[in-house]
């Protein structure tokens, strides 16, 4: 989304008008996220799923799990991999073919945050070591694009991993085998949240939207668990931070983490 | 996930299909109209448990520029499944049949719609498969009817979509996945009932020309159906409460 228009340069010198006055655009307060829509198990034919709103951002997680090798030095532990793509339909300047730079760091941040929150207990992913593991693949897609893809596309992840019921193998001779009506909950001992801000002249917004991310100088995202603890932290944009500011920015992470938390726990357990 | 057994029965005795149809019924289908913030048209549609969503941009600029064509406006089309939409995960990146759907669609879609108003530019029709159950390309093609509808893009009729096939010895129609697996017979109908023009028109398996004639038949029966759906979803979206969302 690195499109640059001349009405976002119009729009800037109003969005930081109103920031002036504590104000935003759409009328939320500088430290407010937008509204979480969650609809879990939104692909039934997915190991688990989950169709997440953020303002008029949209993005679907579908979970698949399916037996894997595990990787050479790590034959104790599954393996979990979290990937992100914008789709075309999204947003008019998004074109098909590979992903740039932007959608590999989205992917990447976002995978980094539900890893590195260690949500998904991997240690218990193992059906014989070093032969065989399970795999967990989080996909996640954007269907509509109004700003702030790196939350939207960590809800998602959340949400769809929460709802995801883990199919039971067992080694045979003929490898792993599918033990019938043995699912159970995915290990999961975490909720990771990562939460964004912009920072738009000397003012620092939580959640930008589409205006707001085509006007920030910086951002910064930051995932808390459960515990809140942060986990992950992501630092983006032209401009820089300082000190003050990065810490405000860890407060706010914490604060509006835990709303967003029970957020998606809710959604998931009414799913 | 292991082969399919044969315990599983297309037809029972009374003429009632695996999931619980009878042979001349559709599956549910359910098709809503916009819904796409920054799509110029969007569309998304539940076919059974299909589910696909379909965006459409433009008339706009074409990129590569050396495909425009300076004479009328083109058309492109990009059905893609997410590797979350079927059994085994999907590798993300277009398969051949994915290439050759977009194809089909794109040239069943054509004859509909009337560009040649908008020289040198291209509109574009992205079709996302969230989850496939048997029947994607119907289901698109007519989602995507809709999302252009919804675009402003003129259009002589909107194509409606609809499988018919052929299991257990019998024409049925709205083919589902289990019995485009284990039936005879898949053959995906794209059609325009005002204009009594069939735009898509595949088959795979065997049809005697008596079982092909009535086969087809059934297809543009079952188009009729979906129009009526699209046509509703575009009424839904325009004509109650105002209009636009």
């Amino acid at each position: 989304m690195a499109q640059h228009s001349v009405i976002d340069d119009l729009k800037k010198s109003k969005i930081l008008e109103l920031l002036d006055q504590g104000k935003r655009m759409d009328g939320r307060g500088l430290d407010e996220p937008r509204k979480v829509t969650v609809e879990v198990n939104a692909i039934p034919k997915a190991n688990g799923s989950a169709r997440v709103k953020l303002g008029d951002t949209e993005t679907i997680c579908g979970v698949k799990i399916q037996p894997d090798r595990p990787f050479p030095d790590m034959g104790d532990k599954g393996i979990f991999i979290c990937t992100a793509e914008l789709l075309p339909l999204s947003h008019p300047s998004v074109e098909t073919g590979p992903p740039n730079p932007d959608v590999i760091e989205l992917a990447r941040v976002v995978d980094r945050g539900v890893r590195e929150s260690h949500m998904v207990d991997v240690s218990e992913l193992v059906i014989e070591k070093n032969k065989s593991v399970v795999g967990v693949f989080a996909d996640i897609v954007v269907v509509d694009y109004d700003g702030n893809l790196f939350d939207a596309c960590s809800y998602a992840a959340t949400a769809a991993l929460l709802n995801t019921k883990m199919p039971k193998w067992e080694m045979t001779d003929d490898g792993p085998t599918l033990v019938e009506g043995a699912e159970s909950d995915l290990p999961t001992t975490t909720i990771p949240v990562s939460i964004t801000m912009a920072k738009i002249g000397n003012h620092i917004v939580v959640d930008p939207n589409g205006d707001e991310w085509a006007s920030m100088d910086c951002r910064v995202t930051i995932t808390t668990d459960s515990d809140g603890n942060i986990v992950a932290m992501q630092k983006g944009g032209e401009d820089g931070f300082t000190l003050d500011e990065i810490i405000k920015c860890g407060d706010l992470s914490i604060k509006a983490g835990t709303q967003i938390r029970e957020t998606l726990k809710n959604a998931v357990k009414a799913g | 996930m292991g082969g399919r057994e044969s315990t599983l029965v297309l037809l029972d005795e009374n003429g009632i299909r695996c999931d619980g149809r009878k042979v001349d019924e559709p599956r549910r289908i359910m098709i809503k109209a916009g819904g796409l913030k920054n799509a110029d048209g969007s569309a998304y549609i539940e076919f059974g448990d299909n589910k696909i969503l379909v965006g459409v941009f433009g008339p706009r600029d074409v990129h590569p520029k050396h495909m425009s064509n300076t004479d009328t406006g083109i058309l492109r089309v990009r059905y893609h499944m997410e590797p979350f939409s079927v059994g085994e995960r999907k590798n993300p990146a277009p398969s051949r049949r994915e290439i050759e759907i977009s194809k089909v669609i794109k040239e069943a879609l054509l004859p509909a719609v009337i560009l040649d108003k908008f020289p040198r530019t291209a509109v574009d029709v992205f079709i996302e498969v969230l989850q496939a159950d048997g029947g994607t390309r119907c289901a698109a093609l007519a989602a995507a009817s809709v999302a252009l509808a919804d675009a402003g893009i003129p259009m002589r009729d909107m194509v409606a979509a609809c499988a018919a096939g052929k299991a257990a010895d019998t024409i049925i129609l709205d083919v589902n996945n289990e019995e485009d697996q284990a039936g005879q017979a898949d053959m995906p109908v794209g059609y325009m009932p005002n204009l009594d023009k069939i735009t898509l028109l595949q088959l795979d398996g065997v049809l005697s020309p008596e079982e092909f004639k009535k086969c087809v038949k059934v297809g543009v029966d079952g188009c009729k159906l979906v129009y009526e759906l699209q046509k509703k979803a575009l009424h839904e979206k325009y004509f109650q409460n105002g209009g636009d969302q």
